[in-house]
């Protein structure tokens, strides 16, 4: 697992909460995403709270931190009842929040991002000097120095997420909560925050950690809660639990976590990218002189911290932007930045695109799901009538596939907004495999899907691959990479820095590489 | 009551109604078909006032030889090639130059204004005339009024401006609904306004999908001279558009962009704009002002209170379901 940490278990039996909360309801509009949710924190630790996408955490936990008001429901903390109206509220209350998405100012220095809000006066000169002490003060107890002249634009990730907890300390913060922290950070930098959750909790702070991934669970927290479907449906101490029973809690059924594969047999080479490069609007190298190749019936991982060349490089093999510099040969037709593309074009040479982000390039939400079954081959055949749409032909389609792939609920008029995260993957799934794509470009398959979609999406790619189809798997989450891929490239700043075998690779060796330190020179 | 009985139920004021009814399916298809794109289409006033022309040129070219049926077919397709004309340029800016197709459209109301009144005024204008409006149209390409076309089998209705152009109407209505819902273009046009990445990635063209919307966003504006110039005024004359266009924006957003309820918007603002006449004829006290500001009200409890209301009724419509969901 990530890293070994001895657990602690604090307080004892007669600990006060720090914080409970009490049948904590909330609906939008037709969605309950909290029901009558009971939680109790102890003083001091990490507890946990796992759960698939919409299971209702991040609900829970901006009710807490005041930017949701729950319907009903009591919350006590220190055993007062305390009510939140707003971000100001909790943190005068000492709850500090972590985003998932950093709010940062990029142009501001550090100290003016931790100062944001508590200026202190008309003049910043002497909020400035306060700041600084309590920086230098907070930096020394808990380990975490930071330069706070630096601009947070120089800062990498796990700098400004370092800056983000500084700055809910500097507000006074006992309890801090953490959504999802560890998903932009390299498993390094994923270590170094462990350890500093470890320093605060030594130090009395209690943490609030919001994950989705069951090996963080157990590598840091005391205890954990799991939610599913707005409901907790249990709690454990993280010692008397393990991986696969908080997996069978989140999902309510038994589920492989890892997924069986069978050697991978390779035939001819179906994609060879030479020297292809490309820069972004602003002109920075996007892409650095990639040079690979696909063989049909293997799936090539590509590893990176993500930001990192990905994203172009599947837009241009997917037809959705041109190369500027080298080029690609798919199934035999090469493709360089004279060439004409589409993404139309693409799809009729049989290869298939599964996007990084389904909600923005994968479906259109406002279609349902019907239309979204077609969507990118709605010139063709599978739309049913020669000059006009047929809709029954398309509902029939949509039916069969949702049949195929155990798409729930079973509606092909409803709209797409209304599926969840897994079921929405697998609509764009089912769509990219109907036609047998001879090259599949997978991104992030699984991001924010829940653990039996996972399952599932896992083995649709395996089978893929055995009846021939090359397939690319583009994902920043390294179990994912590990369990699935036949060789690895690993990729830093849009440039390949080492190309491993499957069976060979290790999370800690690709993490150096994904941070941009090649075999060679760590040996 | 008088605006009701303004609008329906006196002798020739349904006709009336009807007739602005036909106006306001034009514009507020016009509007609809951009809005499906997500789209702003401000500009079906200057895109109407520049059908006329189509329909001028149309006359003086096709009139002298052709009989009238063909005659009143060209007027009908110029007009809506003119006003896709006017439409395609912002249309244009917008895919290709990033133009924001509010601003140009507005502009080119401007430029549509500017340019009939020198039309109009000077090469255009009536000889012998000091008012700026064209020679009347050859009677080969006037459209017959629901008068005139009823007592041909026999029935008398009052005479009222309602001419053969809400027929039209009703058809542009249906052809709306089948681009829309049942083409291809119509599926790439809603992919491009519901989301432009997610069309990209399908491989439409967003461009090019962006153009021809505001192309056949201007022939539905432009067909509106139709209505005016072939079947009331016979002619074109100065500001004959009178913010039918803009008008045509709240009848789009209150009709939801679907045929049916842009059918139905038409007709209520139909019915308030000739309702609205009456009650300012029948009281002293109401000003036109006055109609305007119902008029608004009208609109804002229509269509923006509308989402004060959706929360209740999901949550009515929920309980429903529930229940019915618990018999199961």
């Amino acid at each position: 697992m990530m890293i070994d940490k001895a657990k602690k278990t604090s307080g004892g039996d007669t600990a006060c909460y720090i914080l409970e909360l009490q049948k904590i309801s909330k609906s939008f509009g037709l969605v309950q995403a909290n029901k009558n949710i009971d939680l109790q924190i102890e003083a001091g630790t990490i507890h946990g709270i796992i759960g698939e996408n919409g299971a209702g955490k991040s609900t829970l936990m901006n009710i807490l931190y005041g930017l949701h008001r729950a319907d009903s429901g009591e919350m006590l903390i220190d055993g007062t009842k305390a009510k939140i109206k707003s971000s100001a509220d909790a943190l005068s209350l000492g709850i500090g929040m972590v985003h998932q998405h950093f709010m940062l100012i990029n142009r501001f220095s550090v100290l003016e991002n931790v100062m944001l809000g508590s200026e202190g006066g008309s003049l910043l000169s002497s909020g400035k000097i306060a700041t600084v002490n309590k920086l230098k003060e907070l930096g020394q107890t808990f380990d975490m120095e930071v330069d706070p002249n630096a601009l947070v634009s120089d800062l990498n990730v796990g700098m400004r997420q370092r800056v983000e907890i500084l700055k809910a300390l500097k507000g006074g913060a006992k309890i801090l909560i953490l959504d999802e922290p560890t998903g932009v950070l390299t498993p390094q930098e994923a270590t170094q925050l462990f350890d500093i959750l470890d320093k605060l909790r030594a130090n009395g702070v209690t943490v609030l950690l919001i994950t989705h991934k069951l090996a963080e669970i157990m590598a840091i927290t005391d205890n954990v809660s799991i939610m599913r479907g707005g409901e907790m449906v249990g709690h454990r101490k993280t010692s008397n639990t393990d991986p696969q029973e908080l997996a069978e809690l989140m999902v309510g059924r038994k589920v492989l976590l890892n997924v069986e594969k069978p050697k991978a047999k390779p035939k001819e080479i179906a994609l060879n990218v030479n020297s292809l490069g490309c820069f972004s609007s602003r002109g920075h190298k996007v892409l650095d002189d990639l040079t690979f190749h696909v063989k049909a019936g293997e799936i090539l991982g590509i590893a990176g911290v993500s930001g990192n060349g990905q994203t172009p490089l599947m837009e241009i093999l997917s037809g959705m932007r041109k190369p500027d510099e080298g080029y690609f040969e798919i199934l035999g037709k090469k493709i360089d930045r004279d060439t004409k593309v589409s993404p139309f074009t693409m799809r009729e040479n049989s290869i298939g695109h599964i996007p990084e982000d389904r909600h923005k390039h994968g479906l259109i939400l406002g279609f349902e799901a019907y239309e979204n079954m077609v969507l990118g081959f709605h010139n063709t055949e599978m739309t049913g009538g020669k000059k006009l749409l047929d809709k029954n032909h398309m509902l029939m389609h949509a039916a069969e596939r949702m049949d195929e792939y155990d798409i729930r609920p079973r509606n092909p008029k409803l709209l797409a907004s209304s599926f969840s995260g897994g079921n929405q993957q697998k609509i764009v799934v089912a769509r990219e495999l109907y036609k047998n794509p001879k090259l599949l470009i997978v991104g992030e398959p699984t991001r924010g899907v829940d653990v039996g979609a996972i399952e599932f999406i896992h083995k649709q790619l395996i089978e893929l691959r055995d009846q021939g189809c090359a397939i690319i798997l583009v994902s920043v989450e390294l179990d994912e990479i590990l369990g699935l891929s036949d060789r690895i490239l690993v990729m830093n700043k849009g440039q390949e820095v080492s190309t491993v075998n499957g069976d060979e690779a290790n999370p800690k060796d690709l993490g150096l590489m994904m941070a941009g330190i090649s075999q060679g020179a760590s040996n | 009551m008088v605006m009701l009985k303004g609008a329906f139920i006196y002798p020739g004021s349904l006709g009336y109604t009807l007739y602005y009814t036909t106006n306001f399916i034009f514009t507020g298809l016009a509007v609809a078909t951009a809005f499906h794109a997500k789209l702003f289409n401000i500009g079906g006033e200057g895109q109407a006032y520049v059908g006329s022309l189509g329909i001028l040129l149309a006359t003086a070219l096709f009139a002298p030889f052709l009989p009238a049926l063909f005659v009143v077919l060209l007027c009908i397709i110029c007009s809506a090639l003119i006003g896709a004309a006017w439409a395609f340029i912002p249309g244009y800016l917008q895919a290709k130059r990033g133009s924001h197709v509010v601003i140009t459209t507005i502009m080119f109301n401007f430029l549509a204004s500017s340019l009939m009144v020198y039309l109009l005024a000077g090469p255009l204008i009536q000889l012998g005339q000091q008012s700026p409006q064209s020679d009347l149209i050859p009677e080969s390409a006037q459209l017959a009024s629901f008068e005139t076309f009823f007592s041909l089998f026999g029935i008398d209705i009052t005479s009222s401006p309602l001419n053969l152009s809400f027929l039209l109407g009703l058809f542009a209505l249906f052809v709306f609904w089948v681009l829309i819902w049942k083409t291809r273009l119509g599926y790439e046009i809603r992919a491009v306004g519901k989301n432009q990445d997610a069309a990209n990635y399908a491989g439409i063209n967003v461009p090019k999908i962006i153009i021809i919307t505001m192309t056949i966003s201007g022939a539905f504006a432009g067909l509106l001279a139709v209505n005016e110039v072939m079947g009331v005024q016979h002619r074109a004359i100065l500001n004959f558009t009178a913010g039918y266009g803009f008008t045509g924006i709240a009848v789009a957003l209150m009709g939801r962009n679907h045929p049916v309820g842009i059918f139905f918007a038409s007709l209520l603002f139909g019915a308030l704009f000739q309702g609205g006449a009456e009650l300012d004829f029948e009281f002293q006290s109401i000003t036109r002002d006055m109609v305007l500001l119902i008029q608004g009200m009208i609109i804002l409890f229509s269509g923006a209170l509308a989402y004060m209301f959706n929360p209740a009724l999901s949550k009515i419509f929920n309980n429903i379901t529930k229940n019915g969901a618990n018999d199961d």
